[in-house]
């Protein structure tokens, strides 16, 4: 077994990687609903990548239209350089790990990850070990003779990658594999999907409509809205640059704040914000604002500024406000902070959400204190 | 005590439904040739005599083979019209389902009236296959019904994980479709057996000179020498009803149990 690879380092070797499946203006039409309205999309061999959004945005048809359960009405799929027109689901060099598993409950464990070894020509023997290797590299060692409805969430789950491996396909499709289990089992399956798509080596396409699922185990993700991709990037840059104030909504929290652009050179734009005053925003962070904004904006994250204490100066800049509300997480509070000057284009009050992780030694601060946030240009979005 | 009077009612509504069906047994005993009370004595006598008769045995024979190949035909139907109804989306859909469920709402007098003209126009001879042809018909909604409820309970990603898994269409169906409503079909096959044994009208009017046990129970019935072999036949054809019975219901009990769905009531 070889170690994983750190999630940098496998997203780098398979940045160059031949291109495994592609999609080429997929259109998807049942009968009035547009549900795929033009996907373009690469996904490089052993990629571990995401297709994001909420439900009813076309994720799970585009994976059906991979897989071959779903024929497209126009444009074309190609998996490892083959044109999958004509090409029906049980040829096709993928296997799917459904919602619900699908574990065929009348057989048993070693019978329902052999199922698809029928056709194999390998002898009996040959398949029991294929199949006992199967159940260890998911962890179920020993598992083969049980009844598969008895098995726990997180065991039916593991058959069914099992299952869907042992066919050594050129590409895995799971449809929110995850969402059926509690948090705890959740966070820990999705580790060990991470360290099995890196030791199977095999291009895994994840369908999800959680956005931290996305985060913590995809190279790259597409983030869909209404048929289309919306974004398609790794997720520090999906986090950090979103290319819309939708993605940027869909993914985490953002603050907004009206924005006024002053002036434009090469590589910044100079706006005005209310309670930030006069910024430069660097051309790199710089998006498009949506059909229905009012407006220019610009955007935040609650992490990527902190409350410091009135008359502190730091690095960053410092804007100064009231603490309009505190939500406690245990881990990390969250305050709401009235920057002064916040209402000075339009007289709207719009408190910025702070988070703040609670260490050892910092106090919690209570509603109506005076308080300084730092932040620095770097760290916001402009959405023009 | 509150509700002692709808306990009461209750009671005796059972006792009238059951009541006339546990004399069957204690004259089919009976050594007397009379059906009153006092008893006489006990006898085995009517039960050897029903063996011993000819007629009888010819109609047990009709009845079985009727009644085996209504219910396969039924049951054969009922698979195709509860996959369809479960897993497609057609138009016309409804009302066919509809159709198919209607001889359950039919008085069997106008289904077998209608069928009687049908078949006698087209110069169809009456026979054991005709009373066939019209049990298949009944036997349909019951089938229809149970095999939809089986089909009704499976994830449809089943099906189409054994066909992302390499298999045919045909071959996911066979190894995992159809074992998983196997309950369903043993369950509607024993239903449908059941109803037409015991079915009377649709028999009396198309089996032509073919006597089927209901209609040769009815025929004797005029001879008072013959009524306490037909107690012991009776005694025989409620004990068979409730065990084929008892059987479908575990069937389908099984069926809910296997497949992990919620049981939302059978026919018993």
């Amino acid at each position: 077994m070889t170690t994983p690879k750190s999630s940098t380092a496998h997203r780098a070797s398979v940045a160059g990687a031949k291109p495994m499946i592609e999609c080429r203006g997929v259109q998807k039409h049942y009968g009035d609903y547009h549900a795929l309205r033009g996907i373009d999309l690469t996904i490089r061999a052993g990629e571990f990548f995401s297709l994001l959004g909420p439900s009813g945005c076309g994720k799970t048809t585009l994976l059906r239209t991979i897989a071959g359960f779903e024929d497209i009405s126009s444009g074309a799929v190609l998996i490892d350089g083959q044109d999958m027109e004509g090409v029906p689901a049980n040829r096709r060099p993928t296997n799917m790990v459904f919602q619900s598993y699908a574990i065929f409950p009348h057989l048993t464990v070693a019978e329902n990850v052999g199922f698809g070894l029928r056709r194999d020509p390998r002898s009996r023997t040959e398949k029991a070990a294929a199949v006992e290797e199967a159940l260890e590299m998911v962890g179920l060692k020993g598992y083969g003779a049980r009844a598969s409805h008895a098995l726990s969430g997180g065991q039916r789950q593991r058959v069914a990658l099992a299952r869907a491996l042992i066919l050594k396909p050129k590409v895995l499709l799971l449809d929110e594999p995850l969402s059926a289990l509690d948090r705890k089992m959740r966070e820990q399956m999705q580790v060990e999907l991470i360290k099995l798509q890196r030791q199977v080596g095999i291009t895994f396409v994840l369908v999800t409509h959680d956005q931290e699922e996305a985060l913590v185990m995809s190279d790259r993700i597409a983030v869909m809205f209404e048929g289309q991709i919306a974004q398609l990037d790794g997720p520090e840059a999906l986090y950090a640059r979103p290319t819309s104030r939708r993605v940027a909504n869909f993914i985490g929290v953002m603050n907004f704040l009206p924005a006024r652009v002053l002036g434009e050179t090469a590589d910044a734009v100079q706006i005005e914000a209310p309670g930030l005053g006069r910024v430069d925003i660097p051309m790199a962070n710089v998006s498009r604002a949506d059909p229905g904004d009012e407006g220019p904006s610009v955007g935040f994250r609650p992490e990527a500024v902190s409350l410091i204490a009135p008359g502190a100066q730091g690095a960053n800049r410092v804007a100064e406000g009231v603490i309009d509300e505190v939500v406690y997480y245990g881990d990390m509070t969250y305050y709401d902070v009235r920057l002064d000057g916040s209402g000075s284009f339009d007289g709207k009050a719009r408190p910025v959400r702070i988070a703040m992780r609670n260490v050892f030694g910092r106090e919690v601060q209570d509603v109506g204190t005076r308080a300084n946030v730092s932040w620095s240009p770097g760290s916001l979005v402009l959405f023009r | 005590m509150k509700g002692r009077g709808l306990r009461a009612y209750a009671l005796i509504y059972l006792l009238f439904l059951y009541a006339p069906i546990l004399l069957l047994p204690i004259f089919a005993f009976n050594s007397g040739t009379v059906i009153a009370f006092p008893l006489r004595g006990i006898t085995t006598e009517w039960f050897a005599q029903m063996w011993g008769n000819a007629s009888l045995r010819r109609a047990l024979f009709n009845s079985l083979t009727i009644a085996v190949s209504s219910s396969v035909l039924a049951t054969c139907l009922g698979i195709f019209a509860a996959r369809a109804s479960t897993r497609f989306e057609f138009p016309g859909k409804g009302p066919i389902m509809g159709l198919i469920m209607l001889p359950l709402v039919l008085p069997e007098i106008i289904v077998s009236i209608s069928l009687l003209v049908v078949l006698l126009s087209l110069g169809v001879k009456l026979s054991v296959l005709t009373v066939i042809i019209g049990h298949t018909l009944i036997c349909m909604p019951y089938a229809t019904v149970i095999l939809s409820t089986a089909f009704n309970s499976l994830d449809r990603s089943l099906e189409e994980a054994a066909y992302d898994l390499g298999e045919t269409r045909w071959s996911a169906f066979r190894l995992v479709i159809l074992p998983l409503v196997m309950p369903g079909i043993i369950s509607s096959l024993l239903m449908s057996f059941t109803i037409s044994l015991d079915e009377f009208i649709i028999a009396f009017f198309l089996a032509g000179n073919e006597p089927t046990l209901p209609t040769y129970i009815f025929s004797q019935l005029r001879f008072p020498k013959q009524i306490p072999a037909i107690m012991a036949l009776g005694t025989v054809l409620v004990l068979l009803s409730v065990v084929l019975l008892t059987i479908a219901e575990y069937f389908r009990r099984r069926g809910i149990a296997r497949t992990g769905a919620k049981d939302t009531g059978g026919f018993l």
